[in-house]
């Protein structure tokens, strides 16, 4: 436990010395979201039934642009050997990245959610939902994309295939959470989206360090 | 028992007894299976001969779905055991699952507009065999993405299992996402009771299918065996 805090307080400080690579993502969500209208029309009847949507797709593609640098620095320096060698686990080292990668990645998407959804004038009773779908739905896409992380290490062409590997996998959490944003704007109860959310999350949390243990010891060995 | 298999060469020697043998029963069933789906089969009474791509449409998609499930069987196998063929299975299998998903959905969309009136409906069955075929892309993308063979091998390998895992998740995210979006409107018969007439042609096909699948897995297999031989021939010879 001392080891999981240490390693994400690490995480943390490289991120915030590491300066702007962390905003990058935020500023790919938000610049991204912002070219739909251009696409489709500033019609106000459109973009709030497709804006849900949207913002969860962009929302996938921005944790995927961080996801590619999670191990990759740390195999290249080494680090990542003594960090096998040393006494955390890899499970342990999976569990940390992903809680790093999602505090400086998944956070900030949250936090910048709620201006996407007046960008497309989604009614005020979407906000909650919006931001309680990101804050279940993102911590799953950390845990899932970490597995891709280690995989994809040394890899050829990595940020490509890491698209290719992750965004099937990520298909389930699109759609509750954008199935939840449509519920809530229509009226509906959402309980079941977000409870089936949280359980991706809970089944995540359990197996993907897991597997993402199993892919980095292919990669060291 | 396991390991009884695991040389390679003895591997290589069995294959090459069962291979004639197999082909052979391919082409028969081939030739039977088709003899009988276009031929004996009638027609069927609403959709008339367009029926016909059922025996190509259904083996496929059972095959798609039976080849991932052995993909995931051999890279489990490899990471438990380290069997060294495992992983050459998996990765002779992985682009002949990609092409049983292709006949499926091509296959699928020839019948879907003549019946349906349009080439792709977003139909929950339509859309998990299209994430699947995309499973099978980041699996052989995967295997051959590394300068070092073992090393993609082994990585695909946990993305099989990872992604054996997802498949009852993401199938049964795509059935709730359809029926809450819009109610079916082009609900399809799913099993109805088939007609002896069709189920014959329909087993033959599933079998011809099958036996299709085992020889070319073997001739794929032996293939990888020779072309790794041969590097190592060349190798060794350069020193």
């Amino acid at each position: 436990m001392i080891g999981l805090t240490l390693l994400v307080r690490r995480e943390l400080r490289l991120a915030f010395r590491g300066g702007t690579d962390a905003m990058m993502g935020v500023i790919f969500f938000v610049l991204a979201a912002i070219l739909f209208p251009f696409g489709v029309g500033p019609d106000a009847a459109i973009l709030p039934r497709i804006g849900g949507g949207i913002i969860w797709v962009v929302a996938l593609l921005a944790a995927l642009l961080s996801l590619e640098r999670m191990f990759a620095a740390d195999h290249e320096d080494g680090s990542l050997d003594l960090l096998y060698l040393s006494p955390v686990s890899l499970g342990q080292l999976a569990l940390a990245k992903a809680i790093a990668h999602w505090l400086t990645s998944g956070v900030l998407l949250l936090i910048a959610s709620p201006v996407l959804a007046l960008l497309y004038n989604l009614p005020s009773s979407a906000f909650l939902p919006l931001v309680a779908t990101m804050a279940l739905g993102t911590p799953t896409l950390s845990l899932v994309g970490a597995i891709g992380a280690a995989l994809t290490l040394g890899a050829r062409r990595g940020g490509v295939l890491l698209a290719l590997l992750l965004l099937p996998l990520y298909i389930p959490v699109l759609i509750f959470g954008a199935g939840a944003i449509d519920g809530a704007i229509a009226g509906r109860d959402i309980a079941p989206q977000l409870m089936i959310l949280g359980g991706f999350l809970l089944a995540a949390l359990a197996l993907a360090p897991w597997a993402t243990a199993a892919a980095l010891r292919q990669a060291i060995e | 028992m396991l390991h009884r298999f695991a040389n390679p060469a003895r591997f290589s020697r069995i294959a090459a007894r069962v291979l004639p043998w197999s082909a052979t029963l391919t082409g028969l069933l081939f030739v039977a299976g088709i003899y009988f789906a276009l031929f004996v089969s009638p027609a069927d009474y609403q959709q008339g001969d367009t029926v016909r791509i059922m025996y190509v449409h259904v083996p496929s998609a059972w095959m798609a779905m039976a080849c991932y499930t052995f993909i995931a069987v051999m890279s489990a196998t490899s990471l438990i055991w380290k069997h060294p063929l495992a992983d050459i299975a998996a990765r002779a299998a992985a682009p002949l699952g990609a092409g049983f998903t292709i006949i499926v959905l091509t296959t699928g969309s020839l019948w879907g507009k003549p019946t349906w009136g349009t080439w792709w409906v977003w139909d929950a069955r339509l859309t998990s065999v299209l994430v699947l075929f995309f499973l099978y892309l980041g699996h052989i993308a995967l295997t051959h993405a590394f300068d070092n063979p073992q090393r993609g091998a082994k990585a695909a390998a946990v993305l099989a299992l990872v992604g054996f895992v997802n498949i009852p998740i993401i199938k049964f995210s795509v059935d709730w996402w359809n029926t809450l979006h819009q109610p079916a409107s082009l609900t399809r018969l799913d099993r109805p009771a088939i007609d002896p007439a069709m189920l014959t042609p329909l087993l033959l096909m599933g079998l011809a299918f099958m036996a299709y699948f085992v020889t070319m897995l073997l001739i794929r297999m032996r293939a990888d065996l020779n072309a790794a031989r041969a590097r190592a021939l060349q190798l060794s010879a350069a020193e």
